[in-house]
């Protein structure tokens, strides 16, 4: 039986990752191997580690979490040699607002994702994965566990597996309900059983994670791009992007589009041609107001600012980021500071309190934010929200502290006449009615 | 304290997983397991789970503290979690929630009288694109109005009586 797919597909998806989606039985070990699944495994069984980390440098792949890390020289960075034990570590905490391919990825195709794991502990010479999951994905959990257990059956994980020599097992693990698991070591923090409190860097996870030992630790999609590119070579891969942007992502495309959905497309893919072609265009006609690229953390682009490429080099450029490929579209009547609000009011909830800038300030920019959306606030109050962001911006522990300032910056800077607008007591988007909403 | 013979041989399992002497590992999933199951994480848990993990009880409270989903205090057997992030918000996801408040006559985190319902707002879920999306326990529910809401609480409501 095919898994029902949640959106259609659109003919200008270029599928990689992802070509498996909506094939019968996909999520069976049968499928994958019958769809060039484990080929890269004897493959990279045929390479030495070095020529497997290079394969992935040449393949311009970087990570697809948010940070954007070159993943071939973070593979690099794993001290392979360490008599320590070395983890392989899956961030499977997908919690950006905006972002939902994971889920997908997991569910459709979890074989692509072991066989990315083993390719990397080949790499680094590691013999376990972890697979930490976000609490609220309960059913992924139950899914992933039971394609482990398929692959242990027919003796695809395990000692030995098909008589290759190479050992690895691989577990689940969930996590219960926190945005700041997603930062790599506060994820390290919350494996090892603790509260999820970024860790000071250096070291870096390649050298000192899970349990002090050297760890290899990336989103979903990256490890489930790694099957692809051992098997096809990182050259063809780097191919389907633009220079140092290689190969494909899942994009998200959520709110004012006709067509919402995850849809896999090459990295420099033009991004109002994302809204308008493959997310089928704004709902009843409206004209475009505004794209957060990458995440609610990401800077917003004004609809002028939205023609260009994506890919990670042209979205720096253009001040923003391609961050976790959450596309969120908002129409020419939706109210900015309401938007502001909620992203804001998010990230006060999530900050973990460990340090100051971002504690105080996502609670001050909430408290200031909901006065202001309420009516309630006095023109001098626009360039303290924007101020507060930049007093934040590069101050915190870890990056939920930029998380917050960026999109405040951005949207205090590019939609300020929506802010003044504010002043006379009334939201113009005719959303008046005070936020009764609980500020948990 | 025991628990099921199928969460007894999880968790017998789960604490295999980690490196020897790592035990403690097992706290974040242990608590969230076990709620499920005694329906809040209560003192006897909070201790029992220390035990299991060789960890002392404040160490495991200090981790209660921290993540959402773990409750003190039991949610209701339908615990209606709402989402009015961004991409929900963007579609009548706040609307949703009040909504959801009214029918169900609850606020934030609070439970009917019967313990049959609960309601929480709660952050992004991951279905942004299936906006707006609502979890009752752990399962999604994609594109939901407010009809197609009524229509699932009443359905459970019809299944609870």
């Amino acid at each position: 039986m095919a898994r029902k797919l949640f959106n259609e597909p659109s003919p200008l998806e270029v599928k990689v990752i992802s070509k498996r989606f909506g094939i019968d039985n996909s999520e069976s070990l049968d499928t994958y191997l019958g769809t060039d699944g484990m080929k890269a495994f004897w493959k990279a069984r045929e390479m030495s580690p070095e020529q497997i980390v290079d394969e992935v440098k040449a393949s311009g792949l970087r990570g697809r979490g948010g940070a954007g890390f070159p993943s071939g020289l973070k593979w690099s960075f794993v001290p392979r040699t360490n008599p320590k034990p070395k983890y392989i570590v899956v961030n499977a905490d997908e919690s950006e607002p905006g972002t939902c391919k994971d889920r997908l990825l997991m569910e459709y195709d979890p074989h692509q994702l072991i066989e990315g794991m083993l390719i990397a502990g080949m790499a680094v010479d590691s013999h376990k994965g972890y697979i930490y999951i976000r609490g609220e994905y309960r059913y992924l959990i139950d899914h992933m566990d039971r394609a482990i257990a398929e692959a242990y059956a027919k003796g695809w994980l395990g000692k030995n597996i098909q008589g290759s020599g190479f050992d690895f097992d691989i577990y689940t693990h969930s996590g219960a309900g926190a945005y700041e698991c997603g930062e790599e070591t506060a994820l390290l923090d919350s494996l090892e059983g603790k509260r999820g409190i970024p860790r000071l860097k250096p070291p870096f996870p390649a050298v000192a994670g899970a349990w002090a030992c050297p760890t290899l630790l990336s989103n979903v999609e990256t490890f489930s791009a790694v099957p692809a590119i051992i098997r096809d070579g990182g050259p063809a891969y780097a191919a389907l992007g633009t220079p140092k942007n290689g190969g494909t992502r899942m994009v998200c495309v959520s709110g004012h589009v006709n067509k919402p959905g995850v849809y896999e497309l090459p990295l420099g893919f033009n991004l109002l041609r994302v809204v308008n072609e493959v997310a089928g265009g704004i709902p009843n006609g409206k004209k475009l107001k505004a794209v957060i690229p990458g995440g609610s953390s990401c800077p917003v682009l004004k609809a002028d600012e939205c023609d260009i490429p994506g890919d990670y080099d042209s979205l720096a450029k253009a001040k923003s980021m391609l961050g976790s490929g959450g596309m969120v579209v908002m129409d020419e009547d939706t109210c900015m500071v309401r938007a502001l609000v909620r992203i804001i009011r998010f990230y006060a909830h999530e900050s973990c309190g460990w340090c100051i800038p971002c504690r105080e300030g996502t609670t001050w920019l909430r408290k200031i934010l909901m006065r202001f959306h309420d009516g309630r606030g006095v023109r001098s109050d626009i360039d303290l929200i924007g101020d507060l962001g930049k007093g934040m911006l590069g101050r915190t522990f870890c990056a939920l502290g930029d998380a917050a300032a960026m999109p405040t910056i951005s949207f205090v800077e590019k939609f300020r006449d929506e802010f003044e607008a504010h002043l006379d007591g009334s939201c113009p988007h005719g959303k008046a009615h005070e936020l009764v909403l609980s500020s948990h | 304290m025991t628990f099921s013979p199928e969460l007894e041989a999880r968790f017998s399992k789960m604490l295999e997983s980690y490196p020897p002497g790592r035990q403690r590992s097992a706290v974040v999933p242990m608590l969230i397991y076990a709620q499920d199951e005694v329906g809040s994480i209560t003192s006897e848990l909070v201790a029992e789970v220390a035990k299991r993990c060789g960890v002392t009880p404040l160490q495991v409270e200090e981790v209660v503290g921290y993540y959402s989903m773990l409750h003190r205090k039991p949610m209701g057997k339908y615990h209606v979690q709402v989402c009015t992030n961004i991409s929900c918000l963007l579609v009548g996801g706040e609307e949703l929630y009040e909504h959801t408040c009214k029918k169900l006559g609850l606020g934030n985190k609070e439970v009917t009288a019967d313990g049959q319902f609960s309601i929480e707002e709660v952050e992004c879920m991951g279905a942004c694109s299936w906006a707006p999306a609502i979890q009752i326990n752990y399962d999604f529910h994609h594109h939901v109005t407010p009809e197609k809401l009524d229509q699932l609480l009443d359905a459970l409501k019809k299944k609870a009586n």
